[in-house]
């Protein structure tokens, strides 16, 4: 009933009834189209700007960044940082990028590939893009990659490629549409930095409810 | 929450001798306005995102109906459900169904401002659910029994002691006024009552035609575990919040944060469709989408069609003078500042909610900052319009205004006017070239005084030097 | 009229207040306009431009008075007033009516005819031969409905320059609104004075010795509280200091002459 009557009022305020059917397929080409609005120019940088501008933005948004030049050295990474602040386990996604890795060469940590839980210090995951104009990370859930991970522990160590960044957030929507084949997962996680609020006082403070920490392993595959 | 808005003068009083809450608006002007201006100095393309943003959302509204049915369609497809709620009431029943179909005692819940608007905790409560708010603000307000003043920074009112206070009466924990430790003790206590709850309800910042899905903007990650955990997630939002593709949500992506806090950008923009996939290993079974109208069905075609542009950012009631002064509460509903001035009336009428369209000098400070350019003076001024017509304005101002505008329609009595409040006004002054207090105009001597003329009116002056 | 081939032809909008309260405004108006090369004439069939009843929502009162300006100001080469706040409500005039009305278009050409003093001078007649001279460091508030609605900031600014012995020291916020807002500081006199007490803490912690501004509406809130609180500040209307005319008190000031003047 409710239904009815809201699109009723809709059409009255816009003094038609049902849409024409042309109107309906212009709305239809609309969404099937994914146009992008301006994108503004510091978006648009050849690549390797984009990827120092990413850096640039995502240090200002408190995330930190280890730089490595392969994947294989992501283990002995996590282990340094972690055995640092004396975390021992890992809870990592199970995506074949993190599985492949050699974690047998690190026994400082213990690796668990499981859904996030309270508790938990540190996770593991990786990122299919970063968004250079304000250094965002794009993550998506699917079964190896369980949303908890983003969010429970305090820690949120997080895998990604310099090939992967792109410059404005159209690319990773067009990024996700390919490596999802156009059916969007049930969560999509944009994120920028650590949790914080200013809640109180309108003073900022880090780790609200989400990590207190946001490390970003970037590798530049240069060798 | 209770309607207060016909209270907004004598509030509004209070409100200016409240040295605490003037303290507390203190921070506010500090912050928001401030960082807003140094973000888009870093962005040269913002003043073209706003008309870019402005010439969607009216695309929107001209096919609302066409975008909402697409929404529907591709939220069914994933497996979610979409309810419509023309009032408050059917929104409140609809989510109260829900959670009594999956057994709910409690539910977690992200900030949500058409939660607030449709009274869904005080409903909630009383059949029997407890609704828990998780952002810090809203939870420090929950713990008090307080309402938010501002849509995005809900206890901008609040002080640091009383938080400290009301996390010592409830955490049973010693007294800390250290920021820092208080949100510790947040993040503490709420991470069971996300693990407890067996529905998490969210709001939506924007809804997604193209992909059925919808998105909430947040700092603190709490609208993420809410959504996340529980076993339902139910989203209540309203019907304007659509966009037409995730291209189209990002243009106002780039303006929300800059407008609202800021930022670059918020920290977590999360896009939820439909419930978890078959092989997924967490997220919510149920995916549920309210929509509710209250009145905004009735906005489109009618004058105050550009208020459903409104993206929620705030900017507007950051950079008012009038809220700066007096605070949100003062309003007495859920919308306060420039934007509350012109939805209220909309939703609780304009007999109760009058005086909040009025209270503005037309500075025109909000639409300057708006990221979506609503006319936000112009629409305040047709609610004074309908109030006008409607005889709904006080009748001393109406005789006030209707003595005036005969003489103001007759150039030859006008001056005759002009030419005795002239000479009342320097007799009053006498030598000292001010009033100090003026019969019928204590409104402006009890707080400044009244310069007086400096001499014969202009059109005398003019007239003798004509000669 | 007189007409000449060179000499721009202006109609002058003095405005209620300064018809008023301070009819000097108008005669620096027309000072400054007749030395940037115009001929002024003072329509006599003009009285407010309307703005107490639009923005009190009473639009057949504002119909009204539109007409009647529209009409006293036909004929005009430009219309140019001493106030940001009346000549933007001669721009929404032609919101008053539909648009096949034809008073719709007569409105149109008012608003694109239309000019507040600052502006007028230096956007349209590109001048900037200020001849005055001002001993004092002055600050200078930007009332709202010039800023926003007509753009008026850097004009004011770039003719005080031209003011020899003027120094100009910008308060903190002078873009914010006084409180004044017409009828508003009357209907909400505890939040009008709120406002304009902040404006006065921040014309004081300025330094300056001038409060300047180009809406006399304004200039009375603000000199009515720098006097009530006892600031020996003084407040003039930007033309005044502009047209070299200050012997005149300052708006709110002692020692008028009121035997001579009544």
């Amino acid at each position: 009933m409710s239904r009815a009557e809201i699109f009723s009022n809709i059409r009255r305020g816009l003094g038609r009834g049902e849409a024409s059917a042309e109107q309906k397929a212009a709305v239809k080409a609309r969404l099937d189209q994914h146009k992008a609005n301006l994108i503004p120019m510091r978006a648009q940088l050849p690549h390797h700007e984009q990827v120092a501008l990413f850096k640039e933005m995502a240090l200002e948004a408190a995330a930190e960044i280890i730089e490595l030049t392969d994947i294989h050295e992501v283990p002995a990474a996590c282990e340094a940082w972690l055995a640092n602040r004396e975390i021992n386990e890992l809870i990592a996604a199970s995506d074949s990028q993190i599985t492949a890795l050699d974690w047998q060469s690190t026994p400082r940590i213990q690796l668990n590939h499981r859904v996030g839980k309270v508790g938990d210090i540190a996770s593991l995951t990786t990122s299919f893009a970063g968004i250079a104009e304000t250094g965002t990370l794009m993550l998506y859930s699917r079964q190896e990659s369980p949303t908890t991970l983003n969010f429970l522990p305090d820690v949120h160590m997080v895998i990604l490629h310099e090939k992967d960044i792109v410059g404005p957030y159209e690319d990773a929507w067009q990024k996700l549409r390919s490596s999802t084949a156009g059916t969007m997962p049930r969560t999509v996680n944009m994120i920028t930095g650590p949790s914080r609020s200013a809640d109180i006082e309108q003073r900022l403070q880090m780790g609200a409810h989400g990590p207190k920490e946001l490390v970003i392993l970037l590798i530049s595959d240069s060798q | 929450m209770q309607i207060e808005s016909p209270a907004f003068k004598e509030n509004a009083r209070i409100a200016l001798h409240d040295v605490d809450l003037q303290k507390a608006l203190g921070n506010l002007k500090a912050g928001f306005p401030t960082k807003r201006a140094a973000a888009i100095e870093r962005m040269p393309e913002f003043d073209s995102l706003r008309d870019e943003a402005m010439q969607l959302k009216n695309h929107i509204i001209e096919n609302l109906d066409l975008y909402l049915e697409q929404f529907e369609e591709n939220v069914t497809k994933q497996g979610g459900h979409v309810h419509w709620a023309r009032t408050s009431d059917d929104a409140c029943k609809t989510i109260l169904d829900i959670c009594r179909q999956v057994g709910a005692k409690t539910v977690t819940k992200g900030k949500s401002m058409v939660s607030e608007e449709v009274n869904l905790n005080e409903y909630l409560e009383a059949n029997g659910v407890t609704p828990v708010e998780t952002d810090l603000g809203e939870y420090i307000l929950q713990l008090r029994g307080d309402h938010p003043s501002h849509i995005i920074a809900p206890a901008i009112h609040l002080n640091l002691e009383d938080v400290t206070e009301a996390f010592h009466e409830h955490h049973g924990r010693p007294r800390s006024s250290d920021p820092a430790v208080l949100m510790q003790e947040a993040r503490e206590m709420l991470r069971e009552k996300f693990v407890a709850a067996d529905v998490g309800i969210t709001g939506a910042n924007f809804c997604v035609a193209e992909t059925g899905s919808t998105i909430i903007v947040t700092n603190e990650g709490n609208g993420d575990l809410t959504q996340t955990l529980p076993k339902t997630h139910i989203v209540i939002t309203s019907i304007e919040k659509v966009v037409p593709t995730l291209e189209d949500m990002t243009l106002f992506q780039r303006l929300l944060a800059r407008s609202a806090t800021g930022q670059e950008f918020t920290v977590y923009n999360t896009l939820s469709t439909g419930p978890r996939r078959a092989d997924d290993q967490d997220g919510p079974e149920n995916f549920h989408v309210v929509l509710v109208d209250n009145g905004r069905s009735e906005m489109v075609g009618s004058e105050f069609q550009d208020m459903l542009r409104c993206i929620r950012c705030s900017a507007c009631m950051n950079h008012c003078p009038v809220y700066g002064s007096v605070g949100g509460h003062s309003y007495g509903w859920v919308y306060p500042g420039p934007m509350g001035s012109v939805l209220t009336p909309k939703m609780i009428g304009i007999e109760k909610a009058g005086l909040l369209p009025n209270a503005s000098t037309f500075c025109g400070k909000c639409e300057s900052v708006c990221p979506v350019r609503i006319p936000l003076p112009k629409l305040m001024r047709h609610w004074r319009e309908d109030e006008f017509s409607k005889h709904l304005s006080p009748k001393a101002a109406r005789w006030g205004l209707g003595g005036w505008a005969f003489f103001a329609k007759r150039p030859s009595l006008y001056r005759l006017l002009s030419k005795g409040a002239n000479r009342a006004l320097r007799l009053m002054a006498g030598k000292k070239g001010r009033v100090t207090k003026l019969p019928l105009a204590g409104g402006w001597t009890d707080w400044r005084d009244m310069p007086a003329p400096s001499g014969k009116t202009f059109m005398e002056q003019y007239k003798q030097q004509q000669r | 009229m007189q007409t000449s081939a060179k000499r721009h032809q202006v109609g002058l909008f003095v405005t209620c207040l300064v018809d008023m309260f301070r009819p000097s405004i108008g005669f620096a108006t027309i000072k400054l306009l007749e030395s940037a090369g115009c001929d002024v004439n003072v329509p006599s069939t003009q009285t407010c431009c309307g703005q107490p009843a639009f923005n009190s929502g009473d639009k057949a009162t504002s119909i009204d008075i539109a007409k009647q300006t529209i009409e006293a100001f036909d004929g005009f080469e430009y219309v140019v007033g001493p106030s940001g706040s009346c000549i933007s409500m001669l721009h929404h005039y032609p919101e008053l009516f539909a648009e096949s009305d034809p008073w719709h278009a007569r409105a149109t050409a008012l608003k694109g005819r239309a000019y507040e003093i600052t502006s007028f001078l230096t956007d349209v007649l590109n001048f900037d031969d200020i001849l005055a001279s001002y001993e004092g460091v002055a600050t200078y508030h930007d009332s709202c409905s010039g800023l926003r609605e007509l753009g008026v900031k850097q004009q004011p600014r770039t003719l005080l320059a031209k003011v020899a012995n003027l120094s100009l020291n910008e308060m903190e916020e002078s873009e914010t609104c006084c409180g004044f807002g017409g009828t508003f500081c009357v209907k909400y006199p505890d939040i009008s004075n709120r406002m304009v007490e902040n404006k006065s803490a921040n014309i004081d912690a300025s330094g300056a010795n001038t409060l300047l501004g180009g809406d006399l509406g304004c200039l009375l809130n603000m000199a009515g509280k720098l006097k009530r609180q006892g600031h020996a500040i003084e407040v003039r209307h930007i033309v005044e200091v502009l047209a070299g005319m200050t012997d005149e008190p300052a708006i709110g000031d002692a020692n008028y002459n009121l035997g001579k003047a009544v």
